[in-house]
């Protein structure tokens, strides 16, 4: 039984071929999670839910805006500029796909 | 003698993770930084508890008044007073937590609160400033004013409609927003329903008792 159970750990550690390598980065994951639960975020807003800096969000957010998973929208405020992201359907449909995989993973893990 | 070492201690290899473990680890993530996201408001603890600390004051005031004119005027002092206080706690707290105050989080709290605190001015000139006369014509007051449909109305409907308000905005921040505008709306309504000299008390109740205990708790719970 023990040993049925390593094989299936073992065939569990094979990397998964389709999983999304763009929301597979914890921060870029964080930022789509993030968007998913908060609807459209300030960046200063999502920088402290994300306890990020600066660059290392600008980065990533980049990554996923020109991948189509987020939307920018820049604009002023009094004179200072924002920066204001939002999911877009296909970064919810990336999050949700990425979602189940995660927890195919896990079932047959556990099978 | 300790033999001196020419080259770097090799790294050793780290343990294989399991893919399952890693994919737990990945939902765990996930679901950290949404409840995260959730509990993260623009709402000022500290300043909802200064509010329901000057509303209590105004409460002794008002009930002290022996017109509805001075009882009003304690009022409309306090609501100047509060917005001041909630002004400058929302503007503190998105400071502190480097957040710009017009938009994001404090931008969708004001968008949301704005249109039943536009309506609740609206409402108290009808109640307090205009009547219906005998032959059911619409008119504005003159002279000495006894307005004691104000009394009747006023603290239920101030009372509902800043809690409609908190309701809408708090729809973008923690649950426990919604859930405090709610009981205002539910104050409100049995305040409707009352005797006309409960509406100081329930004032009291509302904009004191409430707004202490869920600004305490915000405070607390979701910092400042």
């Amino acid at each position: 039984m023990a040993k049925m159970t390593q094989a299936k750990r073992s065939e569990a550690m094979t990397p998964a071929p389709d999983l999304d390598k763009l929301i597979h980065e914890r921060m870029r994951l964080g930022i789509v999670s993030a968007l998913a639960a908060g609807g459209a975020m300030a960046f200063n807003d999502l920088k402290a839910v994300l306890g990020t800096s600066d660059g290392n969000l600008s980065v990533h957010a980049r990554k996923l805006e020109d991948a189509g998973y987020i939307a920018c929208r820049k604009f002023f405020d009094d004179r200072t500029p924002r920066t204001e992201y939002e999911l877009t359907p296909s970064g919810r449909t990336a999050l949700e796909a990425y979602l189940d995989q995660m927890e195919a993973i896990i079932q047959t893990a556990r099978r | 003698m300790p033999m001196k070492q020419d080259r770097p201690t090799l790294r050793r290899a780290q343990p294989a993770v399991p893919l399952d473990d890693r994919a737990a680890s990945q939902l765990r993530y996930i679901r950290e930084t949404m409840q995260r996201t959730a509990t993260f408001t623009a709402v000022p603890g500290w300043g909802g508890v200064a509010m329901g600390v000057t509303a209590l004051g105004a409460a002794l005031l008002a009930a002290q008044q022996l017109t509805v004119v001075g009882w009003m005027r304690v009022w409309a002092a306090e609501a100047l007073v509060g917005i001041a206080i909630g002004a400058w706690a929302t503007a503190r707290k998105a400071r502190q937590s480097e957040a710009p105050l017009l938009s994001g989080q404090g931008r969708k709290f004001l968008l949301g609160l704005l249109p039943a605190v536009l309506a609740g001015i609206a409402l108290t000139l009808a109640v307090y400033g205009f009547d219906i006369g005998p032959t059911n014509e619409y008119f504005v007051r003159r002279g000495a004013v006894e307005a004691t449909a104000s009394l009747r109305l006023l603290p239920g409907l101030w009372l509902m409609l800043y809690g409609a308000g908190v309701v809408a905005a708090g729809m973008f921040s923690v649950r426990l927003v919604p859930l405090m505008g709610g009981c205002f709306m539910l104050l409100g309504a049995l305040a409707l329903l009352a005797p006309a000299v409960w509406g100081t008390a329930f004032m009291a109740l509302g904009f004191g008792g409430l707004q202490i205990a869920f600004g305490l708790y915000i405070a607390l719970r979701h910092g400042g």
